[in-house]
């Protein structure tokens, strides 16, 4: 199977603190990839190093046999037309409607007629749903819709990836659900490479196609969501049943209770 | 040895901090110019310009007039009350109206772009064009710094203009002083060039400084509502402060010696 | 807020600022008379300038024709010599024409007052760069009031 991306070795720290120690893991093409992991270990970082808005301390990251951190401005910006990222606050412009929003990557990098973006975008609106909110503002719709609206804005251009940042975080069950069936489908009918950062397990357990588990700046599980689900490391299981105690410590790293509390000031 | 290392350290900060700037104002400016990026100035004019006009007029009546009213007490004691006419324009054209506009556009127009793109930031907006393979530098910054360049110098001379006649109506309607000699008196002192050129010279230098601070402050916000309300804040600390201090060197260069 | 309309109004806006721009240029500096017109030089000699100043104005009759250019000391006999910059539209004084300096009101700034002569000839007109041989010196207050005190002490 073809890799899409391919992360090698990846070393990435910011300021004294390290973020991921030699990490790799591999996108296969036309597949979906969740990577999973706590919040606040830096998920969202990885999304930002392969769209190469950050750059690794060492290691490399290789789009279509490109490497990414070596890419020439210019060049970085060619090639991130073939990608596309959905942001964790959809992220849309403030200031221009849900039509505007969408036809904004068409209107940059196209010399298509109005009349023509006029198409595409109805067709993108209909795909999530939401023709009938084409006039809205963005600070009109719910969470849920402005996920939505940014959805069909990040496939105006029909990429070839596509990168979704948490999702499903702060949704509620319906919203959740239409956000899963729109990544599904949108990968098979447009036969996208997604790759999914969160840390809903159920949800992304139904659609990704491989996992990897990041924790402690390192992968500490990959494979199908079948393979995952039968993984003897602790660790993994700690964090797929969510349990509150265990590898991953409850207690953030602090000296002993009993001391500190019978501690003279 | 403490001293010394926050010295260095501050040194270190401050550098990196302009570099950033520099490279924030390059990639602005000297960016391929763009047809599409006109309307988006334009509309940029309209905020930062259109919408400070209110304030810059009645600003501008009211110092006129006060500045009217102390003159004429000061210079009627001498019986050169004419004179009234040139005191009015000439600190209006050479000082008030480029340094004023400024102080205020810092604190109308320069705060609200600071936390607007620092609000873009938050949200994540700048990140995704980026992503969208839209350079954040020439399409939000460039429109906003080149507004800022246009709209100020036109605002400081409708602030000189609108001043120049708040003294007339101040000192000519109520307090009696000769129209044909408010306005011959201040024809025979002021000069196109050396007053009204070199205020408007003023005015562009300082409208550079405010917008290029406001947008640099806002682009390098730290993006939580903290961190926006603090480069708000330092925006118009750090361009009011740094209006004032260039405007001692310009006005030393260009009035200064004769 | 629609395009259109933000385009119209950013429009009246730079119609405000040229409106301003052109009223300081006519009415507050008066550009429109002089400053960007043709001109000639003339010189005169004084013996005492008292607080006349360069870009002092220069009037017939109340009109305003030129201003003061620059002010130097001649070097062989120390007296002030003026440069007097006029329009090219006032290129037709008399050589008798005389120059003294004035002040507008008691304490007002000082001016030069050019006085027209006879014309003897047709020709015998002021070249640009002649020297006006009739001048008047500036009044020096501290002068008048010596010459008075020293008038009442003879009565």
């Amino acid at each position: 199977m073809e890799d899409l991306v391919s992360v090698n070795n990846l070393t990435f720290s910011r300021g004294q603190r390290v973020i991921y120690q030699d990490i790799s893991l591999r996108l296969a093409k036309g597949k979906t990839t969740a990577i999973m992991g706590p919040s606040g270990i830096g998920k969202t970082t990885l999304l930002k190093l392969i769209g190469g808005q950050l750059r690794p301390d060492s290691g490399d990251i290789v789009f279509k046999g490109e490497s990414i951190p070596k890419m020439r401005r210019s060049r970085l910006f060619e090639v991130r037309r073939h990608m596309s990222m959905l942001f964790q606050s959809g992220a849309l412009f403030t200031d221009m409607t849900v039509f505007d929003n969408v036809a904004f990557p068409l209107r940059e990098h196209t010399r298509l007629s109005e009349e023509l973006i006029r198409l595409l975008v109805l067709m993108k609106l209909q795909a999530v749903g939401l023709r009938g909110a084409a006039d809205m503002l963005p600070s009109e719709l719910s969470g849920g819709m402005a996920r939505r609206a940014a959805l069909a804005r990040a496939i105006a251009l029909d990429p070839e990836l596509i990168m979704y940042d948490e999702p499903f975080a702060g949704q509620d069950p319906i919203s959740m659900g239409v956000l899963v069936k729109l990544i599904k489908e949108l990968n098979n009918a447009l036969n996208l490479t997604s790759v999914v950062v969160t840390h809903d397990v159920t949800e992304v357990m139904s659609i990704a196609d491989y996992v990897y588990i990041l924790a402690d700046k390192k992968i500490i599980g990959e494979g199908t969501p079948e393979q995952i689900r039968a993984h003897e490391s602790p660790m993994v299981q700690q964090f797929l049943l969510g349990r509150a105690d265990g590898p991953v410590p409850f207690h953030f790293p602090a000296q002993n209770l009993e001391q500190q509390l019978l501690e003279r000031r | 040895m403490e001293w010394f290392a926050r010295l260095g350290r501050s040194t270190l900060e401050i550098s990196a901090g302009l570099g950033r700037a520099a490279y924030l104002l390059v990639g602005a400016l000297f960016a391929k110019p763009q047809l599409k990026n006109i309307p988006l100035t334009i509309k940029q004019i309209y905020v930062v310009g259109v919408q400070s006009l209110l304030i810059i007029v009645v600003s501008g009546a009211f110092i006129g007039m006060v500045m009217a009213l102390q003159g004429y007490t000061v210079l009627v004691d001498y019986g050169a009350e004419e004179s009234l006419g040139p005191m009015v324009a000439l600190s209006l054209l050479r000082e008030l109206g480029p340094v004023v506009t400024a102080l205020l556009f810092a604190g109308r127009a320069g705060s609200a772009l600071t936390a607007e793109i620092g609000l873009m930031k938050a949200t994540e907006q700048l990140s995704s064009l980026e992503m969208m393979a839209v350079d954040p530098l020439r399409r939000v910054i460039a429109p906003r710094l080149w507004a800022g360049i246009i709209a100020m110098p036109m605002l400081a001379v409708i602030f000189s203009a609108v001043g120049i006649l708040g003294g007339q109506a101040v000192g000519v309607d109520w307090l009696g002083v000769d129209a044909g000699s408010y306005w011959s008196v201040m024809q025979a002192s002021v000069e196109f060039e050396k007053d009204v050129g070199n205020g408007i010279i003023k005015s562009l230098v300082f409208a550079f400084i405010v917008t290029w601070i406001a947008v640099y402050k806002g682009y390098d916000s730290i993006p939580t509502s903290e961190g926006i309300s603090k480069a708000t804040t330092e925006t118009v600390v750090y361009s009011s402060l740094a209006v004032l201090g260039v405007d001692f060197v310009l006005t030393a260069l260009m009035f200064g010696t004769h | 807020m629609n395009s259109r309309k933000v385009e119209v109004l950013v429009g009246m806006f730079v119609a405000l600022a040229a409106a301003a721009l052109i009223m300081l240029a006519l009415k507050v500096a008066d550009r429109g008379i002089s400053g960007n017109g043709e001109t000639y030089v003339l010189k005169a000699k004084f013996d005492n300038i008292g607080g006349l100043k360069v870009r002092s104005p220069i009037k017939v009759g109340g009109v305003v024709v030129g201003r003061v250019g620059s002010i130097s000391l001649d070097e062989d006999d120390f007296s002030p010599v003026v440069t007097l910059v006029i329009g090219k539209e006032f290129d037709k004084f008399p050589s008798t024409s005389s120059v003294s300096i004035l002040t507008s009101g008691l304490l007002g700034e000082q001016y030069i007052g050019l006085q027209p002569g006879f014309m003897l000839e047709d020709d015998d007109i002021l070249k640009p760069g002649q020297f006006i041989e009739d001048t008047k010196s500036a009044l020096v207050l501290e002068d008048l009031i010596g010459q008075f005190l020293f008038s009442r002490g003879n009565d």
